[in-house]
């Protein structure tokens, strides 16, 4: 608790001892009322001052102008019909601040929560100098300064491994919990822990530039981005609140009035004016301003905890209603790198093959080529290859170990006048003919990630409509893909620009309340990413163009997240409608009651601190992630 | 120019007042509050001081929200 917390916590204490103490002390007049002012004031004297400056300004219509109204409407009450009642007024004031309390509490408890499930910030950097380390700010490392981390610490700027091997848990980042290896050479992002070996790094950014300061800047800005629901609730409280004063004020005088006037019976203004304070404690409409940012706060944090990283609140929102999601192919659905998945109509060993293939293609760096030879698995001989000539877009032809071997499509087969034989399976083909005569062919394809189509069946149980697939690949492959995964849609051959024109094709047949939401690896479908309503893109450690472009991003490239982050904005979501429906409806009933005469200032309290304090409760759950 | 500030202030409802404050003063061509961590993102608009504009943003503050604070 703050300062300001436990002063306030002594002084409900004092104020509810003494109300509870005074009820045993048989004074009565003016005593009486100067004895129960001690515990009204103690608690409520900031109440009433604020209370006052907001009428000085001009800003009449605030919660402590209700509860001023409220309590000094019900001592006066008290007074005039010398009953002697002030205990009303006071609980009121007490109960109000409890509930100030506790809502100031449980605020900053979650905001402390949340902070710590984000806690990837280093505080601190190593840097050797004359072998010992000496700390210092991450934000004075230069770039290309050497870095070490031990174990256990956080890595605090991004780089690449000089020296060391270790494990990192990148948890923190990603929501995987499977520890991630790292040695020499290889690139290294901010915000994991190192949890075995010292790694010695050279830094590649500035801190500010690294991921980890990225992560949280997007987090941390996230609940500024308002929702249409937030910004529903502040318009709501500024009209509602000057209309409940309103309401409240012709309750007290409208009814007595036409009681007198016109029905000729006895105005009867204690009842009236009670009713009409109680209305105004019912009014306050702190539960429902305080619970949805609240919620999308936890939703934001918790979702985030999960590897999930949501740029707002508004996009949370939009999240919730994606009923049709299209997906980017390669890189998104397949783990885009190519490997030979078979080998058919061999005249020799498959081995054997292999070999003379990836001989052949030793020289290429195309990436069909790395594939064979990362098949082959074994060291090329380069020695063994001569005359390698690369007919480009058709293949190679080369001499291996004196046999003339030849490694491309049907075209090049064409050319050298072989007749091959074509092949059913979809990918690429390789077909080898070895001193002039047909060996065989090999099938080389784009591989689905292992959790590609368990992702679109997830996505199907979480209520999306459509499925749709995108690809610059041919149509076979594209379409062989969408059948294997079970999507809805596939449109195959379409270059960047087609693929936008595509979204907003299917953009224009949706109907207005359903969302399209695309998926792509954020390196080459920027655009695409920006035109539909809401942008995921997956794979994002380390690639700063894909955290720039999109507004939902995956940390790790397992499709399974999304269908997760979509659950999680459904949860979230369900909780922050939950919330303006039992706020708004307890209240209006609340205020029916009152109206009627059927509510006393008791029930006021409960309808004003006691919705609060569950719709807190409630909005916290947003937090809860990691089953869904 | 956008321009991040710290703020305290103990109710949602005086965050939305605040903002609302914020976005009315003379030079602040947007606003926004983040009641939730506790800060105040400030647009201005073009040749406007920030310094001198963000003294009258807090003034505003205050009339509106008593118990409010802008660390500048």
């Amino acid at each position: 608790m703050t300062k300001k917390q436990k002063k306030m916590l002594a002084r409900i204490l004092v104020a509810a001892v003494l109300m509870i103490g005074l009820h045993f002390v048989p004074v009565s007049g003016a005593a009486r009322f100067l004895l129960y002012m001690i515990p009204y004031l103690t608690v409520g004297y900031d109440i009433l001052l604020k209370a006052w400056k907001g009428i000085r300004n001009r800003q009449v219509f605030d919660e402590c102008f209700l509860m001023a109204v409220a309590t000094v409407g019900a001592i006066a009450l008290a007074l005039y019909e010398q009953s002697g009642d002030y205990t009303e007024a006071i609980a009121v004031m007490l109960f109000y601040q409890i509930g100030e309390l506790f809502q100031s509490y449980a605020v900053g408890k979650s905001r402390r929560n949340i902070s710590e499930l984000m806690d990837i910030r280093p505080d601190y950097a190593n840097i050797e100098t004359d072998g010992t380390l000496t700390r210092v700010d991450p934000d004075e490392v230069e770039t290309g300064s050497v870095i070490v981390v031990q174990p256990g610490e956080k890595v605090p700027i991004d780089g690449i491994v000089v020296e060391g091997n270790s494990t990192l848990n990148t948890s923190a980042l990603t929501g995987e919990s499977v520890p991630r290896d790292a040695k020499a050479g290889d690139e290294i992002i901010s915000g994991c822990i190192n949890l075995t070996g010292v790694l010695k790094i050279q830094t590649t950014k500035e801190f500010g530039e690294s991921t980890v300061s990225k992560i949280l800047d997007l987090v941390e800005n996230a609940s500024s981005r308002k929702s249409r629901s937030e910004e529903f609730i502040s318009r709501f409280a500024r009209i509602y609140t000057p209309a409940v004063c309103y309401a409240a004020l012709a309750l007290a005088f409208l009814p007595p009035l036409v009681r007198f006037l016109a029905l000729g019976l006895s105005p009867d203004f204690g009842t009236w004016v009670y009713r009409a304070l109680t209305f105004l404690v019912i009014s306050c409409p702190c539960a429902l301003v305080i619970s949805i940012p609240l919620s999308f706060f936890a939703g934001i944090g918790g979702a985030s905890n999960a590897g999930v990283l949501v740029k707002g609140s508004n996009y949370l929102e939009t999240l919730s209603q994606t009923k049709i999601v299209v997906f980017d192919k390669t890189g998104t659905l397949t783990r885009g790198v190519f490997e030979v998945i078979g080998i058919h109509h061999n005249q020799m060993e498959e081995e054997q093959l292999l070999e003379y293939a990836a001989l052949a293609e030793s020289a290429s760096s195309h990436p069909i080529s790395k594939s064979i030879q990362k098949a082959y698995g074994k060291e090329l001989d380069r020695s063994r290859v001569t005359e390698i000539r690369e007919i480009s877009g058709n293949g190679v032809t080369a001499r291996v170990d004196g046999h003339e071997v030849a490694a491309g499509n049907d075209k090049l087969m064409d050319h050298l006048g072989i007749s091959c034989i074509p092949c059913h399976s979809v990918g690429t083909i390789i077909h080898l003919a070895i001193d002039g005569r047909y060996a065989g062919h090999i099938v080389i394809s784009d591989v689905v990630k292992p959790h590609s189509a368990e992702a679109i069946r997830a996505l199907k149980a979480a209520g999306i409509r459509k499925t749709v697939m995108l690809s610059g690949d041919i149509r076979k492959v594209a379409e062989k893909v969408a059948e294997e995964l079970g999507l809805d849609e596939v449109y195959s051959e379409l270059l960047p620009a087609d693929k936008v024109e595509k979204v907003e094709e299917l953009i224009g047949t949706k109907k207005e309340k359903e969302k399209l939401a695309f998926v792509g690896d954020g390196i080459n479908d920027a655009p695409v990413l920006g035109r539909a309503d809401i942008g995921i893109a997956m794979g994002a450690m380390g690639s700063d163009a894909a955290i720039e472009a999109a507004d939902v991003v995956l940390m790790d490239d397992d499709p399974l997240k999304i269908a997760k982050a979509i659950r999680i904005s459904r949860k979230c979501l369900g909780i922050v409608y939950q919330n303006i429906v039992f706020a708004i409806g307890i209240k209006l009933i609340c205020l029916a009651l009152g109206a009627v005469g059927l509510a006393n200032m008791w029930l006021a309290i409960f309808a004003d601190v006691g919705v609060m304090v569950i719709a807190v409760l409630n909005a916290v759950r947003a937090l809860f992630v990691k089953n869904l | 120019m956008k321009k991040t500030y710290k703020i305290d202030v103990d109710c949602a409802n005086c965050a939305n007042k605040m903002e609302q404050a914020a976005k009315e003063t003379a030079g602040v061509k947007d606003a926004t509050v983040n009641f939730m961590m506790l800060k105040m993102i400030v647009e201005f608009e073009e040749g406007q001081e920030p310094k001198t504009v963000m003294k009258e943003v807090l003034k505003n503050c205050k009339k509106v929200e008593d118990d409010c604070e802008i660390f500048l």
